[in-house]
């Protein structure tokens, strides 16, 4: 990579940093992405690919509806190796307390026009035969959807670079200045705008940005095609919310193309190497085992972590970066990078080229937090 | 949860062939407390492999063998260690059941396998590890009458053919890729170890009249679903050889995945140990081909040096240096002549599969740069095996590096990942 | 101590002696163990338990590694998917 200046210089390849390469390039502009490890590396290759619409807020709804869509959008280009499959969701509840939630988001969904079917019980178990006995019921969502990120990184990146996208990989960003991204080797990189998709690391990049890293835990099995059908997730937040626990886990498992069952999830405050605790790990397993009971007799072929960057509101920073004339962050993305991925491009190119973005992205603004950022 | 059982050892050796079996009974001399945990149904490892076609073993092996039952070793035959959950315990998998075995110190004899390299049809069915035949005709599988191409590299390959010979196989041929010249130097490098020579002419003698090329490998397996013949290679010439197996393995790789996730420093895949077998984790030895490819002999004195120095015996230990060394020599012998020759990177071809768990093409795995980006997204080496055989392949056909080691080194159950020694702090759900 | 052990491959009875692996069971019957994920059909590779091409349904149990498992009398052998 020789001293060009490019149009945009994005920190990051993992997805969000991959479709902000892609929506750039597609407009026009000389990208240039740098990675300090290989495509999809970070959080992006411990995410369970789960592309789906989520109700905690308004704002969380607008992103994942709109980047759901565009994935929909995107799926008749997507190479097999994405493994992008319509298994749809089960949220899952285990109590009539649960069902109740289930209610309440089915009206939330509908009054949104997004497809949703309450199931009861035998409906359940019909569905999802290796569930345990005894649940409540749930809330189907057909329109969701589950893909292999890593891949899916790649392919975007790799359209970004078809449209004369520079990828600069093994190179560590130790310095994020106006108009330059200097790299461990000594190297810079000027960019008319510089992008911070840096996922976990990112406030390391850009200082006093309030991203953190939220540890997470999967296990995946051997395979045992027909076992599970969608992507099964529990409602039992509604037990914990009044105990604070720092870290937690839940029921969450997805059915893979080849038929290997991926189990999850776990979060973790505070925890900074990514080498396998055997205490989230346990509970991770026996909650899954709580919901799946034969799920315990499976072969596990591999367990692995990542750190999700995580924000004190639960929504991305999507935008200009306090402090900074051109420098944009686009992090933040918790446990949907996946799926809000494709919104976040095309909001943050809207936001750097003056276009007008289809969603209102007062929400994800990294200025909507009151702290005084200091200039690096 | 399957049947949970605990056991306590003052020493705990993992791996019940020759290294594990002289560990053990050396460890056992004293009033320590000692274990011996295997995967396979009895001890033995791979080379002193029993079953019903395992023949009478060499009295060397009957030897160790019968002082193991006489030690008063606590034998766990049948448990696979897959997971390392805290300081002095290892984790075990039976078929039903689970086990906690906790330690004072420990002796890792977890032993070697064979290196596979790729080429087209490598997959059909009787295409085999030239141990890996071996071990299944130990195991019972009739070899009698059936003709055998023997292909690959190194001494194994002799040990093979006799074996598979005396039990009535034909053996049409056998191909190593090293050259006359290598082989030759090997052979008058031999002349400094007396027992190796013995060893060498009685080969010679149970493999007389087989022919023997040197430059030689496979190029490709041919059959419909079943092999049915192997295209040799014999100094830049093809020729088809009508076969019934194709025993094929290009010497030993160390097993080293779980003296890495206990977290021993390695160089160049093998374990670093310092004289008294220790590795440079405190309580941790390791003995056997994990330190260095070289053979039975190295590992019974490493396995007696390690269970010596386990129950603080370092005199009687230091008395078996000099044959340590003489055996090291050999091992260093052994690495220099069956090194790989450059011309078996251009064996597999664009749709020979490389990765057989997932069954990733090799042209998929050209498209990346690294064992890490490979394994991200083709899904090589993510499969059951976790990289144990494609990664070895990979690593001589890209010279690519290796990954970390995470548990379960082995797969194992989903329930059994949630096995807690100690009681579990309660972890209450939440969302995502 | 019968010489002999009568299992069931894909079907097929097979008897093999006594102390053999059910990985041996399945060659001497012919049979595949498994099918990888491409469809290719697969026999054993390593003999060690660690190449999981042997694995196979064992009484009812998926992705047993065949050649670590002692033949029993009337085993139920199946491919793997």
């Amino acid at each position: 990579m020789s001293k060009e200046t490019y149009d945009v210089v994005i920190v990051g390849a993992g997805i969000v940093g991959a479709a902000c390469a892609d929506a750039f390039a597609k407009r026009g502009l000389r990208v240039a992405v740098v990675d300090r490890d290989v495509v999809g590396s970070g959080a992006t290759a411990a995410g369970m690919g789960h592309i789906v619409v989520m109700d905690d807020s308004d704002a969380q709804f607008a992103l994942t509806h709109y980047s759901q869509r565009l994935w929909q959008e995107l799926r008749p280009e997507l190479p097999e190796d994405v493994e992008f499959e319509q298994s749809g969701t089960i949220w899952v509840a285990a109590d009539e307390d649960e069902m109740s939630e289930v209610l309440r988001k089915q009206e939330y969904y509908e009054k949104r026009a997004v497809a949703v079917e309450v199931i009861d019980a035998r409906q359940l178990k019909e569905a999802e035969p290796n569930l345990r006995d005894g649940l409540a019921g749930g809330l189907l969502v057909p329109g969701d959807a589950v893909l292999y990120p890593p891949c899916a990184a790649r392919f975007l990146i790799l359209r970004a670079q078809a449209r004369g996208a520079k990828l600069r990989l093994g190179a560590s960003v130790v310095q994020i200045s106006e108009g330059s991204v200097r790299l461990n080797d000594g190297q810079e990189i000027a960019g008319g705008t510089v992008v911070n998709a840096a996922g976990a690391n990112a406030a390391e990049l850009t200082v006093g940005i309030d991203v953190k890293k939220r540890k997470g835990h999967l296990v995946i099995t051997d395979r045992y095609p027909g076992f599970l059908r969608h992507q099964l997730v529990e409602l039992g937040y509604l037990k914990s919310a009044h105990s604070v626990s720092r870290d937690s886990v839940a029921f969450n498992v997805q059915p893979r193309r080849t038929g290997q069952i991926l189990i999850g999830s776990s979060r973790q405050y505070g925890a900074e190497h990514k080498e396998v605790d055997q205490v989230m790990l346990a509970n991770m397993v026996r909650r899954a085992q709580e919901y799946m009971p034969t799920l315990g007799s499976m072969s596990a072929v591999r367990v692995w972590t990542g750190f999700r960057a995580a924000t004190p509101d639960k929504l991305p920073l999507i935008g200009p970066c306090p402090g900074y004339k051109a420098v944009f962050l686009a992090t933040g993305h918790e446990g949907l990078g996946i799926t809000t991925s494709l919104g976040t491009a095309s909001i943050l190119v809207d936001q750097v080229m003056g276009s007008k973005p289809e969603i209102a992205v007062e929400p994800y603004l990294p200025s909507r937090t009151a702290k005084e950022y200091a200039h690096a | 949860m399957n049947n949970y059982s605990r056991e306590r050892f003052d020493v705990l050796v993992v791996g019940g062939g020759p290294a594990g079996i002289a560990a053990a009974v050396r460890a056992a001399e004293t009033a320590a407390r000692v274990g011996i945990v295997d995967e396979d149904v009895t001890t033995g490892g791979q080379i002193w492999r029993g079953g019903p076609s395992g023949g009478k073993h060499s009295s060397e092996a009957s030897r160790w063998l019968e002082q193991l039952k006489k030690a008063g070793v606590i034998e766990l035959c049948g448990k696979r260690v897959f997971h390392y959950p805290e300081a002095g315990i290892l984790m075990a998998e039976g078929l039903n059941d689970i086990w906690e075995l906790s330690y004072r110190n420990l002796v890792l004899a977890t032993g070697a396998r064979e290196r596979f390299l790729p080429f087209p049809g490598w997959t059909l069915q009787n295409v085999m590890g030239a141990g890996g035949l071996q071990a299944l005709v130990k195991s019972g599988l009739p070899i009698r009458g059936k003709r055998v191409v023997v292909a690959g590299s190194g001494p194994l390959l002799l040990a093979v053919a006799s074996y598979l010979r005396k039990h009535g196989a034909e053996i049409p041929l056998i191909c190593e890729q090293a050259s006359w010249s290598q082989l030759a130097r090997f052979a008058t490098k031999l002349i400094r170890f007396p027992e190796k020579i013995r060893q060498g002419l009685q080969l010679r003698r149970d493999i007389a009249g087989i022919p023997l090329a040197a430059s030689s490998w496979p190029v490709a397996a041919h059959g419909k679903g079943t092999l049915e013949a192997a295209i040799i290679s014999r100094t830049g010439k093809s020729e088809t050889v009508k076969c019934d197996y194709l025993a094929c393995g290009f010497h030993l790789v160390p097993n080293s995945e779980l003296p890495i996730l206990l977290g021993c420093r390695t160089r160049n895949g093998y374990v670093q140990v310092n004289d008294f077998q220790q590795t440079t984790v405190d309580g941790v030895l390791c003995a056997g081909e994990p330190t260095g490819i070289g053979g039975v002999d190295l590992a019974l004195v490493e396995g007696q040096i390690a269970g010596l120095a386990a129950t603080g015996r370092t005199s009687e230990a230091l008395a078996l240096f000099s044959k340590r060394e003489r055996f090291r020599r050999f091992a260093r012998l052994l690495d220099e002549t069956f090194c790989l020759c450059s011309e078996l990177r251009t064996l597999p071809s664009g749709d020979t599969l490389i990765c057989r768990c997932e069954d990733v093409p090799y042209s998929r795995l050209r498209e990346h740069t690294s064992w890490r980006a490979a394994k991200l997204h083709t899904r090589c080496g993510m499969g059951p095996c976790q990289g144990r055989i494609c990664g070895p392949a990979t690593q001589f056909l890209f010279k690519w590096n290796p990954d970390s080691v995470r548990p379960p080194v082995f797969p194992a159950r989903v329930a059994h990942l949630a096995a807690q020694p100690q009681s579990i702090p309660e972890v209450t759900g939440e969302i995502q | 101590m019968p010489s002999e052990v009568t299992v069931r491959v894909n079907g097929v009875t097979v008897s093999v002696p006594a102390g053999a692996t059910v990985a041996v069971a399945m060659v001497i019957a012919g049979q595949p163990c498994r099918t990888s994920v491409t469809g290719e059909v697969r026999g054993p590779l390593c003999g060690m338990g660690i190449c999981f091409e042997c694995r196979a349904t064992v009484n009812g149990l998926p992705h047993s590694r065949t050649c670590q498992l002692l033949c029993e009398p009337d085993m139920e052998v199946k491919m793997d998917e």
